[in-house]
């Protein structure tokens, strides 16, 4: 008797539910062990958390802080996997528009009205970002290079590239130590609604939107989906494919881009180390968690920042590591991708070999 | 020369095997014999691949018994058919490309030694090649050998594991004439030696050449066997096909305009780069519909993806109204009014898992009033979409369900509703019937027929003859990427049509007449 | 230039690349059976600090590097669960690895010092470097390679075994044709799924031990972020590489080399050619990728996995 997987007519409704659920929960309980291994109390650890991260008004408006890049970056990432285009590369994305959009603040910024500042930062950022990510896109429409491993490489080049930059010809004279370049003068600050909440969240809710939009209700947002489901199909019908592998990566990387002059114009007003922290793979695993749904991302990358700003709460609070963020956050993925297996699949136990496909096309 | 001491080494007895709504195999008696080259023949799905896949331990027979050298036996694998002594050469060859052809050989070979004795297995191979006249050089890589070598390749895999009995599927499928003569040569050299060889084939010249038997089968059943020496061609095209009862549908006569598509000795290369079209030239004329004949595999699959610019044509030239639209995009064929019913239901002609509404305006997409500009109107795609559901009575008739829910004749519905609406003069209708039951396959041929009286040019290529002569004004052989010959349906014989598919010229279509217009 | 300073750059080219190394010739087993593993910073980084909070408390260096070697074990046994058996994506799954391991990691960093503080400061037993007789005095080349560590001098041998493995026998000619052509393969009766169990645990050790080599030998200590990266090269490497154990040699000590040789220039005064210099190799990985898709005789030679990433089933048999 050989148990095999044999996939799913339909995802069952209930698994929708129950499976994210589920492993949610058993993620919980993993990290709850781990916690315990290292002598802290799990439940205080999670309440510090909830309430850090949750609790107040301004534990809600650090959570929004932390998410906003993550918002960008996931839908940014998120186009493209529509298209089955693995962009593995919103972290130099960002990092390549945060430099941008530093260029105008700092360089530019004096022969510019002020009020054109902001909007010539964004305006940057998104060129720059999507230039970035126009590179493997014209390498995989052009010859067929592997997108995984050259967004990957552009990652490195571009991360050592802000570090030269804020190491080297852009450092802050009077940095104190600290690397990065001078602060930004006031024109370039992203203005704030509350807390550290900087309009940056408005650029992710109209990310959403219009991602939202163009996949449902434009023609290439209809060819991006149409790829993704049967290229096969796509090309019977004449869509023009190689136009929309670089349609999409300048969405993507524009949408990256766009996240990391959030981050240095609305956060640290200056280029800084911590740019590249990575969020260009969490935003992957957010929009994985999400099924690409736009605003599934806004909802899971508000609760992926949530997560993070507990940790350090935690940090604060009972001197326990913030990394916990990081351990849960893996733990989640893990039971969320061993849990996917049964929402996708059914357990087939081979004993008589029933075939069980319907409509089972002319044999031969 | 070959007669010596042949004796029965195999023998199937009342073989039977099931797949969900097919017989592959209906009680079929077979033997097989050393020193002979048997030759297993049939049209498409008659079933001679599943009884071949039986003995080389694929499938297990649902009824029936195999006896190895007169002892009863059950192959749970193809490894324990092997390790029989009996092997198969499949259509798709399993080598690993960026190995060479000594380690792959290596490969198939069952020990678990830890050294590669790379040295030993050159030997045998050059004594091999020797034996056998099949020269093998065993230090090229797989994917610098031509698909003949490496067809040779795999023989020599199954000859190295001291295969007894070896089954060829469709081996010519893939070679060049001169590599089928090599192969012959080949064929015969083995069975001289005491091997049994049995090639599955639809080819009626193959069986003439290579086999000393042939048996046949047709509908999973074993109709007969002959001495090739002993029988025709005519003969064996007869038992093939058999006599069929056609139903008929009403057809109005045949009123022929100008000539809408055109070809002019297009030449095409298939996935392995051998030439799969051959000179083909032909014309459909406003409200005709000309029939493709022929089994699969010889061209047809490339013949309609010539025309809607999803390959490339390496010579030769393609006509619509009388516009070159030779080598155009597949937008740029849509554009020009080619509208395409493919053969791959669900790999090709359709998105699985998005909803009925976006299969249904993959094309009509572009246009208004569901799109202006750069924007999809949501509103009119549903509109449209539920009109057409409509209109083809596809079911169920919800346009949010996901077209792989949907039966394959509501499958090919939703298909044929998006292509005939766009329609604008040309239909290429490839396997338009395939899996669909009989209210489905009516309705089908129904509705090309009305297309055909509308005055739209369509090109029907299928693997059913009832089919094509059911509906088709005209009718086109192809048999290895060339024409046979084109007559209207009244003036050919199914006799004829089943020799021709089965590769023999006949004397009356010696010159390919187009039935409008001269000779290009 | 002095034999002085060869000598210098050459001992920290390769004390830099061997960890590159280990984790690189891991990754290149793992990929040449199909399946990509992007996890392996995080699993170095579970090596590094398993096997130093190990090696402390059991006051014992080969101790830390069993640690090392069964953790990394277990990492590439849920990753291989995962991509192989439940086939689920193969970038996703990598990357919660990669999360997961160096959130735990630095967790641990923080928290298995003597009660529950800090390892950063430990000092933990480690593997030092000691001279081989006779071979350290060949001029230039002995000092610089053969005073080194066990670890490095384990992979002097490792190195042509894994390429006698992979070329000259038959298991080696198994992996290549899983990775290449899993349908075939498993026609051939290769149990595919074995295959890539096996070779992605044994990638993931490889990686682990890569992870003790930073904690143990060349940095010997531990660091939050003690890996800075190191994984992500690694998976650079492979491609840069070919796929091929003795190329990735090549490859590690390029990287390593330019690592050292940066830190020498930084030493020196002048750090803005550094990061320059490092993106060097990325860029010549993008162009080694380009080359080898574009040539496509060259792919098929050497080349990336033709199944690389794709989960294989074995079609049901009718």
């Amino acid at each position: 008797m050989r148990i095999t997987f044999e996939k799913r007519l339909e995802r069952s409704r209930l698994s929708i539910i129950l499976v994210p659920l589920f492993s949610f929960i058993m993620a919980l309980l993993f990290g709850a062990v781990i916690l315990l291994a290292f002598g802290v109390n799990p439940l205080q650890a999670y309440a510090v958390m909830v309430k850090g991260s949750l609790g107040s008004i301004y534990a809600l408006s650090e959570t929004l802080v932390k998410a906003i890049p993550l918002m960008l970056t996931g839908l940014g990432v998120s186009i493209s996997f529509r298209m089955l285009f693995w962009n593995i590369g919103a972290e130099g994305q960002l990092a390549m528009g945060g430099i941008a959009a530093a260029f105008v603040a700092l360089f530019l910024e004096p022969y510019i009205p002020s009020f054109l500042v902001l909007p010539a930062m964004m305006l940057a950022a998104v060129l720059a970002g999507a230039l970035w990510g126009l590179i493997p896109a014209a390498l995989k429409a052009a010859i067929g290079v592997n997108e995984i491993l050259t967004t990957l490489m552009m990652n490195y080049i571009a991360i050592l590239f802000v570090e030269y930059l804020y190491f080297g010809p852009w450092r802050d004279p009077e940095g104190y130590g600290f690397p990065g370049t001078a602060q930004f003068p006031k024109s370039a600050w992203l203005p704030i609604f509350t807390g550290r909440v900087h309009i940056g969240i408005l650029f992710a809710v109209a990310a959403a939107a219009l991602t939202w939009f163009i996949l449902n209700y434009t023609k290439r947002g209809y060819e991006i989906r149409l790829i993704g489901q049967n290229p096969r199909a796509a090309r019977y019908t004449g869509v023009n494919i190689s136009r929309n592998i670089i349609v999409v990566m300048l969405l993507s990387g524009g949408m990256a881009g766009l996240a990391g002059m959030a981050e240095v114009s609305g956060i640290a007003h200056r280029l800084y180390s911590g740019l590249t922290s990575g969020y260009g793979y969490t935003a992957i695993i957010i929009a994985w968690l999400a099924s690409l749904n736009p605003w599934g991302i806004l909802l899971v990358a508000f609760l992926m920042g949530g997560l993070i700003v507990g940790g350090d709460q935690i940090q604060i609070a009972m001197q326990t590591p913030a990394a916990v963020a990081q351990v849960l956050q893996g733990a989640i993925l893990f039971f969320m991708l061993g849990g996917s297996i049964f929402a996708n699949y059914r357990i087939r136990t081979k004993n008589n070999r029933e075939k069980n496909t319907s409509g089972a096309e002319q044999h031969g | 020369m070959h007669k010596s001491e042949t004796k029965v080494v195999v023998e199937l007895k009342g073989i039977t095997k099931n797949f969900p709504g097919v017989l592959a195999n209906d009680q079929v008696d077979l033997e097989i014999r050393t020193h002979q080259i048997l030759a297993l023949l049939g049209e498409n799905g008659a079933g001679k691949t599943t009884l071949m896949n039986v003995l080389a331990g694929l499938y297990k027979p649902d009824g029936g018994q195999i006896s190895l050298n007169g002892k009863p036996i059950e192959f749970h694998s193809p490894r324990d058919a092997i390790n029989n002594g009996i092997g198969m050469i499949h259509q798709h060859f399993m080598l690993v490309e960026s190995l060479t052809v000594a380690e792959n050989i290596i490969l198939s070979l069952q020990s678990n030694a830890l050294s590669l004795n790379l040295d030993r297995v050159r030997k045998e191979i050059s004594e091999l090649s020797q034996k056998y006249q099949m020269p093998v050089d065993p230090d090229a890589y797989i994917w610098q050998l031509s698909v003949g070598e490496q067809q040779r390749v795999e023989i020599m895999r199954l000859l190295y594991r001291g295969a007894d009995v070896l089954i060829l599927d469709e081996p010519t499928a893939v070679l060049t004439p001169n590599e089928a003569a090599d192969l012959a040569a080949v064929l015969r050299n083995m069975a001289d030696e005491g091997k049994a060889v049995v090639i599955i084939t639809h080819k009626l010249n193959e069986v003439m050449s290579f086999s000393d038997r042939v048996a046949i089968l047709r509908s999973g059943k074993k109709i007969d066997s002959f001495l090739t020496a002993k029988t025709s061609k005519e003969e064996l095209a007869r038992t093939m096909v058999g006599r069929k009862v056609l139903f008929h549908l009403e057809r109005s006569k045949c009123n022929p305009g100008k000539a809408i598509l055109e070809l002019e000795n297009i030449e095409a290369l298939n996935e392995k780069g051998l030439p799969a079209l051959h000179s083909v030239s032909f014309k459909v004329s406003c409200g005709e519909i000309l029939g493709v004949a022929g089994v699969a595999g010889n061209g047809q699959r490339e013949l309609a993806e010539v025309i809607c610019g999803l390959r490339t044509a390496k010579n030769g030239r393609i006509y619509i109204d009388e516009e070159e639209v030779t080598n155009c995009t597949p937008y740029q064929a849509i554009d020009v009014g080619i509208s395409h019913i493919p053969g791959d239901r669900l790999g090709v002609g359709l998105a699985p898992n998005l909803p009925l509404s976006d299969n249904l305006t993959m094309k009509a997409y572009r246009e208004r009033p569901i799109s202006r500009g750069f924007f999809l109107d949501r509103e009119q795609l549903q509109i449209f979409a539920k009109n057409l559901i409509q209109t083809f009575s596809i079911s169920p008739p919800t346009p949010e369900t996901p077209a792989r829910l949907l039966s394959g004749g509501n499958q090919q519905r939703l298909i044929l509703a998006r292509e005939i609406t766009a329609n604008q003069g040309v239909i290429i209708a490839v396997h338009p019937t395939r899996g669909l039951d009989v209210g489905a396959t009516e309705s089908v041929r129904k509705t090309l027929l009305e297309q055909r009286e509308r005055g739209t040019s369509i090109l029907l290529i299928s693997e059913d003859l009832d089919e094509i002569l059911q509906i088709s004004d005209r009718i086109l052989v192809l048999y290895e990427g060339k024409i046979m010959g084109i007559l209207p349906t009244a003036d050919i014989t199914l006799d004829e049509i089943s020799l021709m598919m089965a590769g023999q010229t006949l004397e009356k279509f010696n010159q390919p007449i187009p039935a409008t217009g001269s000779n290009p | 230039m002095d034999n002085a300073f060869i000598i210098s750059i050459l001992i920290i080219t390769i004390r830099a690349g061997a960890s590159l190394l280990y984790a690189t010739l891991g990754e290149i087993f793992t990929e040449r059976a199909g399946i990509l593993n992007l996890g392996v910073e995080g699993i170095m980084i579970m090596g590094a600090a398993t096997s130093f909070s190990a090696a402390y408390y059991a006051d014992n260096a080969w101790l830390g590097l069993l640690t090392a070697i069964i953790i990394g074990s277990l990492l590439g046994l849920i990753h291989a669960f995962l991509t192989v058996t439940l086939r689920t994506d193969q970038v996703v799954s990598g990357l919660a690895m990669t999360i997961f391991g160096t959130g735990l990691a630095s967790f641990m960093g923080q928290r298995l010092g003597p009660g529950r503080s800090t390892m950063v400061g430990l000092q933990s037993p480690g593997f030092e470097r000691f001279p081989i007789p006779f071979l350290h005095q060949i001029p230039i080349l002995g000092p610089s390679f053969f005073n080194q560590d066990v670890l490095i001098y384990f992979l002097y041998i490792l190195v042509p075994l894994l390429w006698f493995f992979l070329y000259k026998t038959r298991q080696g000619l198994k992996l290549r044709a899983v990775g290449e052509n899993p349908r075939a393969s498993d026609s051939m009766g290769i149990n595919v799924t074995t295959a890539r169990y096996l070779y992605t645990i044994f990638g993931a050790i490889l990686i682990s031990i890569a992870g003790t080599h930073l904690s143990l030998g060349y940095l010997h200590g531990w660091a939050e972020n003690i890996t800075g990266g190191r994984g992500w090269i690694a998976i650079a490497l492979v491609i840069f590489a070919t796929w091929d154990p003795v190329r990735a040699v090549l490859g590690a000590l390029l990287f390593g080399g330019i690592n050292a040789i940066q830190f020498r220039m930084q030493a020196a005064g002048t750090t803005i050619p550094a990061s320059f210099l490092n993106m060097m190799p990325y860029i010549f990985t993008i162009l080694v990728l380009v080359i080898i898709t574009w040539w496509e005789a060259f792919r098929k030679r050497i080349g990336a996995p033709a199944a690389l990433g794709l989960p294989y089933v074995r079609e049901e048999k009718d």
